[in-house]
């Protein structure tokens, strides 16, 4: 029952990325050619509700709902791993039109070729994590 | 009934989305999705080979359960909120996908040339899906985040690691879509 809820936050996800067109190649595609505000749209007015929203979490030191203070980690400082895995994120993104929310959202449509993207971003994640040590980050 | 099963505008949508986050971040959590490729890495025997894979993936099953909801969120989307309306794309688009050779829209979310049946058995084809898929799977760990872990919560905490993320995912979707998709296709 504790994933319950995970659950549904999931369930409107789907919902919300899938008739947004978020999810859809073509959206992406569009979005790289700047050819269509929607995509900027979504993403800058998510960001603009979490910025509020953290502001308002830190400002009144709002708790979680076990009652424990909110604890909103800061990233790494780096600046290499950052751009470098970045574009390389950005090429796939690009190639086959979904990051890895939508990868997965996508397998409801039931298309073969999304498990092999899935299967291909498995492997990259795979590769990583025994290559990692050997690259600069 | 339009207005549900049309194309969502990219105001409500963003707000949804930057309400899961600030929801999952009240849940005591972070909005996250590819932390779950390196779950399913561990789950399925990745800790013998790297420690990177070494750590108890029971931790993150509120996220695959947040995966699972997604999936079953789609299918509810497309079969019973969907609408023949969709994708209105702007016709400079569509002129361009014509001129590269990748076919419209028609109802699809996905276009056949790169996602149909018959380009997953086909060499190029299946070297597409799955190099796309390992530059994602990859690139997303390196830079410590996708979408949503560094765009979404990243930015929305004001961190200068995610903007550099963000960059580098642009800088390299600009790549691939203005230089290597005509190339390749």
């Amino acid at each position: 029952m504790k994933l319950l809820r995970f659950f549904i936050v999931g369930v409107v996800l789907g919902i919300v990325l899938t008739k947004s067109e978020a999810v859809s190649w073509y959206r992406i595609f569009e979005m790289f050619h700047f050819q269509s505000f929607h995509m900027f749209g979504i993403i800058g007015v998510a960001i603009a509700t979490g910025v509020l929203g953290i502001k308002l979490i830190k400002k009144k030191e709002l708790k979680d709902y076990r009652g424990l203070p909110i604890q909103i980690h800061d990233k790494q400082r780096s600046f290499f791993r950052y751009i470098f895995g970045g574009i390389m994120f950005g090429l796939g993104w690009g190639l086959v039109g979904a990051c890895p929310g939508p990868i997965f959202i996508l397998l409801s449509t039931g298309l073969v070729s999304i498990l092999v993207v899935l299967g291909g971003a498995l492997l990259g994640t795979y590769i990583y994590g025994i290559v990692k040590d050997k690259l600069p980050h | 009934m339009e207005l549900f099963t049309g194309t969502w505008h990219w105001a409500i949508s963003g707000f949804l989305i930057g309400l899961i986050m600030l929801v999952l971040t009240y849940f005591g959590k972070t909005f996250g999705m590819s932390s779950n490729l390196r779950t399913m890495c561990s789950m399925f025997g990745g800790k013998k080979f790297s420690d990177y894979f070494n750590f108890d993936w029971r931790e993150q099953k509120w996220n695959l359960a947040v995966v699972l909801g997604s999936i079953v969120g789609g299918y509810l989307a497309i079969h019973f909120l969907s609408s023949e309306n969709i994708l209105q794309l702007n016709p400079k688009t569509i002129a361009l996908l014509q001129e590269i050779g990748i076919d419209n829209p028609n109802g699809n979310l996905q276009p056949e040339t790169i996602f149909s049946l018959s380009s997953v058995f086909s060499l190029k084809g299946f070297l597409i899906l799955l190099g796309g898929g390992f530059l994602i799977g990859f690139g997303t760990p390196y830079a410590g985040g996708c979408t949503s872990g560094h765009a979404i919560s990243g930015l929305s905490n004001l961190q200068l690691p995610s903007l550099i993320a963000v960059i580098g995912f642009f800088l390299g979707g600009l790549l691939m879509v203005h230089v290597i998709i005509p190339l390749i296709f």
